[in-house]
């Protein structure tokens, strides 16, 4: 739990000094140097672990070694200026979208107040044209001609350790998730400029652990976790067990790396191990089963999410090239994913780009609706809200909508599917049909200006708990407003990372709030052949009228 | 202080064209030979920034989606928020272009005890960057009126549009005066709200301040300093001509707002104002969100980055896979393999 109680913070977010409340710095940014204390960073990687990367990718990783945030000693290789400054002009080379955003920001400050570490820390730092400018401004020292001249007047400044530290703490202060982007009148995504700050910290050699030893496990195991293949399936067979007791019914389906079947199911990991994500699983399984699809799911490829995406562009291929290799040993027809948002980021926007072209794979086609999924038509990839709302559509679930009655339930876009997908009203239409007590929170925290649950892109390590209950203020405000107009008391979302993160957040601000899910509430209305009465949802809370 | 160091700038430019233009020679100095070099820079420099961008690749395709993707055919795609075909983007780009849509969003935060964060809706920048941006495209091309002889078909319209009231033998120009407003919000904004002025650099007053200037000594050689506007005629006709000459007395104040334009011109392809070509070159939203039905390239895609083989997953970890009733692609041989050099297990596991 978090350092700070949650009734000192609750006062603490309103009345502290900072820029969101009103109070203003003395001193100008650049000279304000970060400062670094237990609570505010994530510990650095374990040096077997940069070593294994180091091996996969050589030089993308830096020296391995022993490190210490804190000490102003970070054992940096004596060319580590010269590094950077290459790393740059790399990455200038290689994308346009950093070159535009380094040039065209007018600094109007309209991103300003959309940042979640912003309005919770009110740190003028995670202002995101503030977080952009801390690289911009070494990128205007070395690489304009108005920075080269006028120096300082210009706002240029030379790669520093005080610059570094900087990068490493406003960095690991963003969770990429564009909000400020849908307001830039150029679109300028800080997302893009943190992205390319963490390539640079990592080569060289300053990484969180909590983002590269889950990819070393998925890199060698196939998930986050580093669970085996045995273990993977007994856990996902466990599952089976709490679904008879259930429902009474047990699932014959669920199968492994089995060749030839049409679809290859591809989750995140979490889902077979954590709660609340195992009630979702339990849910896919339950919509598979009675529609009678012919899937697997794969112990090598068990990992949908990509903590390549948080590290560098290379990691995130290698990590996600799996999918496909995958896909092509079992002799698949085409893949379904499970709910998950940064692996869905991945999946849409950089897999065929970077593993493709699948042409071994056929254009995806519901064997049950007959819909093609032209959307999906080179990645060959469909998400499980696009399959199961297309289900719904025509009729094919056997559903008992009353099922959800005990719950009152919002939706929470996750970031990546929101704005770097467009999947806002599947998981919607899926909802609507699946419970009666839906209810939207306020306007300008939903859709594509949905709020980050504070915890994403490999922050939701326990070292930093009071600043993921910060960033994530601004999320459970809004679902703090749909608890108490309408009593909504399970927020359901499509996303690993959020089942995790906002479950720690709910607890936090909003006790009473549980997480679910889409595919959870799927999987509690569906009425299945042979079934006995249900009493309780798929996490045994009796259902409404059975509560005695 | 950032603001004064932009404000001495401009006057430090004010006083050296002042100064110039009475020097002999200063004129031709200021009247023809700074603005062909300001032109010159202004379009090389543009030219160059612009090609220098185009250079790099976009590897991948990553638009912002701001709205419903195109998926089921009973889901309402937003076509202009999240477009798919070229045409499509091109609507989103012209709304961002002409209509500044994502500006349009802004909202202001604020935070209530409870706590209780509230969105207000906060449209003046919008509305000022509108006024500000067309002012200054009105007046631009009002300019036309110097530089074309017979004068451009659209100018006489145009100030017909532009001129509301007439004062003496004056015509006044709304966009002059709103030119001036918009500025002068813009810049007031940046000042009084303390984030703004946190994250303001010296190169934010500064366009700001030479625009108020350009725009200033150009109302006073209008209203109150009258120039020779024959001459100035001439002038302008001859620049375009590449025949330039400066009869007669124009008069100073000319020559301080002539230069300020070539101070702009030169500054331009340095400076953020550069937006003007990166709005249109911008990933985020000149793309279609397509990128799973058609397959976007990537030029420096690395054939050789491969993931950890299955084979080598299956030597690894065969025997417990056998053992759990895993499929396998090889049998396990009597005695196990030893696990492949360099795929060391990490230490331990993950907290998840
Ligand atoms: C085409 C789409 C364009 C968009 C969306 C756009 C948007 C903006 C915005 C939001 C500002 C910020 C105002 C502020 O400083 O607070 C700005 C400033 C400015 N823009 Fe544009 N602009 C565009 C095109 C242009 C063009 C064509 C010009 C031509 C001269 C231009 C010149 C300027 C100038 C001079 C400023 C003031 C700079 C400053 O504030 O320091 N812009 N623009
Ligand atoms: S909204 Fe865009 S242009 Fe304005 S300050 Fe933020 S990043 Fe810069
Ligand atoms: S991407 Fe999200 S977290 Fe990062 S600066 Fe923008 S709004 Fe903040």
């Amino acid at each position: 739990m978090a350092d700070t109680k949650a009734a000192e913070m609750k006062v603490k977010v309103v009345k502290e000094p900072s820029l969101m409340t009103g109070s203003v710095p003395t001193r100008d940014w650049w000279d304000v140097e970060a400062i670094f204390k237990p609570g505010n960073y994530c510990y650095p990687a374990k040096k077997s672990i940069v070593e294994y990367h180091g091996k996969n990718l050589p030089g993308l990783f830096g020296e391995p070694r022993d490190w210490e945030v804190e000490s102003d000693d970070w054992v940096l290789p004596d060319n580590w200026k010269e590094i950077i400054i290459n790393g740059i002009k790399e990455r200038l080379d290689k994308f346009r979208s950093l070159k535009i955003f380094m040039d065209c920001c007018v600094r109007c400050g309209a991103c300003a107040d959309k940042c979640h570490f912003f309005l919770g820390t009110g740190d003028p730092k995670n202002m995101p044209v503030m977080r952009a400018e801390l690289f911009r401004s070494v990128y205007r020292n070395d690489f304009t001609t108005a920075g080269r001249i006028l120096g300082e007047i210009a706002g240029a400044r030379p790669m520093t350790f005080k610059v570094l530290k900087e990068w490493f703490m406003y960095f690991y202060q963003c969770t990429e998730c564009r909000r400020c982007s849908v307001f830039c009148p150029y679109g300028i995504d800080t997302a893009e400029v943190t992205m390319m700050g963490r390539e640079l910290l990592h080569l060289v050699g300053v990484g969180t652990n909590w983002i590269l030893e889950p990819a070393a496990n998925s890199n060698r195991t196939g998930n986050h976790l580093g669970l085996q293949p045995h273990t993977f399936k007994e856990n996902a067979e466990f599952l089976i067990d709490d679904i008879e007791e259930a429902t009474g019914v047990r699932l014959e389906s669920l199968n492994f790396n089995r060749k030839g079947a049409e679809v290859l199911f591809i989750i995140p990991s979490a889902d077979v191990f954590a709660d609340p994500g195992i009630f979702t699983f339990m849910g896919y399984l339950l919509i598979f089963e009675q529609i009678g699809l012919d899937y697997t799911i794969s112990t090598y490829s068990s990992e949908g999410g990509n903590f390549g995406l948080f590290t560098n562009n290379e990691l995130m291929k290698k990590l996600n090239a799996k999918m496909y290799a995958e896909a092509k040993r079992l002799g698949v027809k085409w893949i379904l994913g499970g709910e998950c948002g940064h692996m869905w980021r991945v999946i849409h926007q950089y897999m065929n780009t970077m593993n493709g072209p699948a042409d071994f794979l056929e254009v995806p086609r519901s064997p049950i609706t007959g819909t093609v999924f032209e959307n999906a038509a080179a990645t060959k990839m469909v998400h499980i809200s696009e399959f199961t709302a297309d289900l719904i559509h025509h009729n094919k679930l056997k559903i008992d909508k009353s099922r959800n009655d005990h719950r009152t339930v919002t939706f929470h876009d996750s970031c990546n599917t929101a704005r770097g997908m467009g999947l806002l009203d599947e998981p919607r239409y899926i909802l609507k049909n699946v419970c009666n007590n839906f209810y939207e929170m306020p306007e300008n925290t939903t859709r594509d200006k949905t709020f980050c649950c504070g915890s994403g892109t490999g922050l939701n390590t326990g070292e930093i708990m009071d600043l993921r209950m910060r960033a994530g203020l601004p999320r459970a405000n809004a679902v703090r407003y749909v608890a108490d107009r309408h009593g909504v008391d399970m927020l359901s979302c499509v996303c690993a990372i959020d089942r995790a993160t906002l479950l720690a957040l709910n607890q936090y601000w909003n006790p009473e709030v549980e997480v679910c899910g889409v595919s959870e509430l799927v999987g509690n209305a569906l009425v299945m052949e042979g079934e006995k009465e249900r009493e309780t949802d798929l996490r045994f809370t009796p259902l409404a009228g059975m509560e005695g | 202080m950032r603001v004064l160091k932009a404000f001495i700038a401009v006057v430090a430019l004010v006083l050296v064209a002042l100064l110039v233009a009475q020097v002999p020679g200063g004129q031709s100095l200021l009247g023809i030979v700074l603005p062909y070099l300001a032109f010159a820079i202004f379009l090389g420099g543009f030219i160059y920034k612009v090609v220098d961008w185009a250079k790099s690749p976009v590897p991948f395709r990553i638009p912002t989606t701001c709205g419903q993707e195109s998926s089921l055919p009973f889901i309402k795609q937003n076509k202009l928020d999240c477009p798919t075909t070229k045409t499509q983007v091109v609507g989103r780009m012209l709304l961002e272009v002409l209509l500044f849509r994502s500006l349009f969003r802004n909202t202001k935060a604020s935070i209530h005890d409870g706590p209780q964060l509230a969105y207000g809706s906060n449209k003046w920048l919008w509305l000022f960057g509108l006024l500000f941006h067309y002012s200054f495209l009105v007046i631009v091309l009002r300019h036309m009126r110097l530089f074309t002889d017979p004068i451009a078909g659209f100018v006489a319209p145009l100030e017909f549009v532009d001129g509301f009231l007439e004062v003496g033998a004056t015509t006044i120009y709304q966009s002059s005066f709103i030119l001036l407003a918009a500025v002068t919000f813009l810049f007031l904004r940046r000042v009084v709200r303390p984030y703004l002025r946190y994250l303001s650099l010296p190169a934010d007053y500064f366009p700001l301040m030479l625009i108020f200037a350009i725009g200033a000594t150009g109302l006073l050689m209008r209203h109150v300093f009258r120039v020779d506007i024959v001459s100035v005629k001439e002038l302008t006709v001859g620049l375009v001509t590449f025949s330039p000459a400066i009869n007669g007395q124009i008069g100073a104040i000319f020559f301080v707002h002539v230069f300020l334009v070539c101070v702009l011109l030169a500054y331009f392809p340095f400076s953020k104002l550069m937006h003007l070509g990166g709005v249109f070159m911008s990933p985020t939203r000149n793309m279609a969100n397509n990128s799973r039905m058609v397959r976007h390239e990537n030029p420096w895609n690395d054939p050789n980055i491969k993931p950890h083989s299955y084979e080598a997953y299956e030597d690894e970890f065969r025997e417990f896979m056998v053992e759990s009733g895993l499929p396998v692609d090889k049998q396990p041989e009597p005695a196990p393999a030893e696990p492949e050099a360099g795929q060391a297990a990490p230490e331990e596991e993950s907290k998840a």
